[in-house]
């Protein structure tokens, strides 16, 4: 073996195909496995690319991760604490919108992230045309137009996590600014946060989340500390 | 200062508008990436999902359509599982006969041959011989059905019934989930995103039957309810008393939830939201080589794990004597009383209990019993298996209320595990477990004496 | 049409167009409906009911979002187009 192993994780609304994409990319080399002190089982698979192992983990299908539903809390918790090294945002081609709404909370949490665009045939027919160069322009991470079902566009897909591992692409999430007032706040207490709990998270998407009232999250940042026994 | 002190500051920085501005931001942000990065060339909708769900949800159409693909996907499983079952059967008794020449060959000892053998191989085989089968085929089917996008039309058209009882549409989900495995069912419930008819979903799952007493259940329905019967008729009657349980099943299940709502489980709030996707044509060959493959081997799996110890426990129960009757013989003559309440017996309640890991291997512990070879037996034939049952005095009311008391009985080991995983509490997972056992006590109870006292027996 | 009309999401016929104007509720049912697409400005139309009258479906960002009609009853806009 001896080949180099990294984990990928998949996020994504529900119906967005993400499972068939996940399906398609690890044929039958998939387990269900339990992470770090974790009773939450998640499914696993794995596919190899040049000499690497991509380890692939289906996270459950939400709509956004602000910690209002238990898989909610999974997803968010497993980009922020478990760190992927790379996110692979599933989106269902037909209704970009909603689903972008997702692409931007993650981008907000991690930096090495691919949105993947599915149901691309579907789209097509509709009447749908999707510029993936101006999106990934705007979005400062790699765009990908796919259909998992037909397994379409996967060599790309899968180069192009093998250069993001590898260094060859630097992601440049894009950013939200938020209105005036917002942004005063969040700075604010950024600085605070980003002294208690250093580089393992994002501060600012902590400040966001305080703002919102997510106190699942601060609950949650403390465990992990006690886990890790830096706290 | 700590996180939590930080974040009691800062919630005073927070207000209802600041997050309502933040998720509409989030909303603006993605509505300027669409009419930068993508064009729409002609609104053309999808009429097909429409119309199609005209149909499927129709105030005419929708729940008998639902009922009927009920019965088709049971009738579906127990008719074609019926010959890979046999064929599987009789190549673990061809291999048994090799085996037992390998252990003479060899000279090994007689309990030893009796536990590995008569105990062990006996009790997994069986368990895979009469749960691949029909597992292989209700999964993918389920899978069709779920990729199609089906399922969440069933929670559409339900919740209104599920919200009645306080519970939430997507129930219905979790409950067809538990009809393969009710473990994997309480996981499941996570679709449900208000933990209260999420708890109400979890306490009630088990009253769906899963994959592991279906063959109990498809057994004396076909023995008892459709004896007078022969051929595609009979699969027909078996599908239709099977459908006649789960119905009672889902009538449990509604006033469990009811009485919950009302009690342990009132006052909290709940929401609502339900994706009804596009109507999709699924991947049929990939589906279903996929779930059929996954399942199967998870259920080998388990065989392994949780069957094969039970079956050398109950071996070595039904072989170790202590003064002239074996251990099984001692707890059988002690629950017998009990059992004959219900309108079961002393061997039913042991072979309930000792199927705690498994429901899979409850038929084939009771055979033993029955038959006190002190090991797991193998029947020829469906009728030499009704003159087990007949010659230990069964009768219409007994295999009713064994079919009862396996429908409501508390959940496997494996269901509780994951009961406990899920909710992190114990009263939570105890209360999975009493509620089920005292209806399944009751009921039972009920019927036989009423039985009894009308003289219908 | 030159008045514009008010009225909950629960009181629309199927086919009609309503732009929402407020939603009356708070809480993390607030938070997911806004999630779902549910917020100031969107347009949402009616798309069915269910078999018993409720819930009812709706087409908000592209997709269909079934809710009940306590929810429902609590999300207000104009209506824009009348499906009748």
């Amino acid at each position: 073996m001896g080949n180099e192993y990294y984990r990928i994780a998949l996020v994504g609304n529900p119906n967005t195909g993400k499972s068939t994409l996940f399906n398609a990319l690890t044929g039958l080399r998939q387990h269900t496995g339990n992470w770090a002190g974790k009773t939450v089982s998640l499914a696993q698979g794995s596919v190899d690319f040049k000499n690497k192992t991509f380890q692939l983990i289906d996270l459950p299908g939400t709509y956004s991760l602000f910690s209002n539903s238990k898989d909610e809390e999974v997803a968010r918790n497993y980009i922020a604490f478990e760190k992927p090294d790379v996110t692979l945002v599933v989106l269902d081609a037909t209704s970009l919108e909603r689903n972008f709404n997702l692409a931007l909370q993650v981008m907000e949490m991690t930096t090495n992230v691919i949105i993947c665009i599915n149901l691309i045939d579907i789209a097509e027919k509709q009447g749908i045309e999707i510029h993936e160069k101006r999106l990934m322009n705007l979005m400062g991470v790699p765009v990908l137009k796919i259909s998992a079902r037909n397994k379409l566009g996967f060599p790309m897909l899968l180069d192009t996590i093998d250069r993001i591992v590898n260094g060859d692409i630097k992601c440049q999430s894009f950013q939200l600014k938020y209105p005036e007032e917002i942004e005063k706040k969040i700075l604010k207490i950024e600085q605070q946060i980003h002294e208690i709990i250093g580089d393992t998270v994002s501060a600012r998407w902590v400040a966001l989340r305080i703002l919102d009232g997510d106190e699942s999250l601060i609950n949650e940042i403390t465990k992990q500390f006690k886990l890790r026994g830096d706290y | 200062m700590s996180l939590e002190q930080l974040y009691t500051e800062a919630q005073k920085l927070s207000t209802k508008q600041i997050r309502d501005d933040i998720v509409q931001h989030l909303y603006e942000t993605s509505y300027q990436l669409c009419q930068e990065g993508v064009s729409y060339k002609k609104a053309k909708k999808d009429t097909k999902t429409e119309k199609l769900d005209a149909i499927f949800t129709s105030p005419i159409f929708g729940f008998p359509i639902m009922i009927i693909m009920l019965g088709i996907v049971f009738y579906i499983t127990i008719a074609g599982a019926n010959v890979p079952s046999t064929l599987l059967a009789d190549f673990f008794g061809w291999l048994e006969k090799y085996l037992t020449a390998l252990f003479s060959f060899l000279h090994t000892p007689n309990w030893l041959y009796g536990m590995l053998v008569l105990g062990l191989y006996r009790g997994t085989t069986w368990v895979i011989s009469v749960m691949l089968p029909p597992m292989a085929i209700f999964f993918p089917t389920f899978a069709l059905l779920e990729n199609y996008g089906y399922l969440p039309r069933v929670a559409f058209n339900m919740d209104r019934l599920f919200k009645k009882v306080g519970a939430h549409g997507k129930q219905s989900l979790t409950m067809a989930m538990g009809f393969g495995c009710n473990a994997a069912a309480v996981i499941s419930t996570r679709i449900i995103e208000s933990p209260r008819e999420r708890m109400l979903a979890i306490l009630t799952n088990n009253f769906v039957p899963c994959n592991g007493r279906w063959g109990t259940l498809i057994v004396f329905a076909s023995l008892f309810m459709a004896a007078g019967f022969t051929g595609g008729i009979k699969s027909l009657v078996t599908t239709g008393v099977l459908v006649g349980i789960v119905l009672f099943g889902v009538i449990v299940t509604f006033f469990v939830s009811w009485v919950l709502s009302k009690t342990l489980l009132s006052g909290i709030p709940t929401h609502y939201t339900l994706e009804l996707p596009p109507y999709r044509k699924p991947k049929i060959f990939d589906t279903v080589i996929r779930s059929s493959v996954t399942k199967s081997w998870s259920v080998l799996v388990r065989a392994v794990k949780v069957a094969a110890p039970a079956a050398v426990l109950t071996w070595v129960f039904a072989n170790i004597n202590i003064g002239d009757t074996s251990i099984l013989q001692h707890a059988v003559q002690f629950l017998d009383p009990f059992g004959k309440l219900l309108g079961l017996d002393g061997y039913i309640m042991i072979a309930f209990i000792l199927g705690l890991p498994a429901n899979e291997i409850v038929l084939p512990i009771l055979l033993m019993g029955y038959l006190s070879t002190g090991s797991l037996t193998e029947v020829d034939s469906m009728i030499d298996l009704k003159n087990i049952f007949i010659a230990h005095g069964w009768t219409w009311l007994t295999a009713l209320n064994m079919m009862l008391f396996s429908l409501l009985h508390y959940p496997c080991g494996t269901t509780l595990v994951n009961i406990y995983k899920e909710t992190k509490s114990k009263k939570w997972t105890f209360l999975a477990f009493i509620i089920p056992t005292v209806i399944a006590i009751l009921i039972p109870f009920i019927i036989a004496q009423t039985v009894r006292f009308f003289g219908w027996m | 049409m030159t008045r514009t009309k008010i009225i909950k999401l629960v009181d629309g016929e199927k086919g009609d167009i309503i732009k929402i104007t407020a939603l009356l509720l708070d809480g993390v049912m607030r938070r997911r409906l806004l999630d779902l697409g549910f917020v100031n400005g969107a347009f949402v139309e009616v798309a069915q009911k269910s078999p018993l009258g409720d819930p009812i479906a709706f087409r908000v960002s592209r997709t269909t979002i079934a809710l009940r009609k306590e929810e429902s009853g609590k999300i207000e806009g104009e209506l824009i187009i009348n499906g009748e």
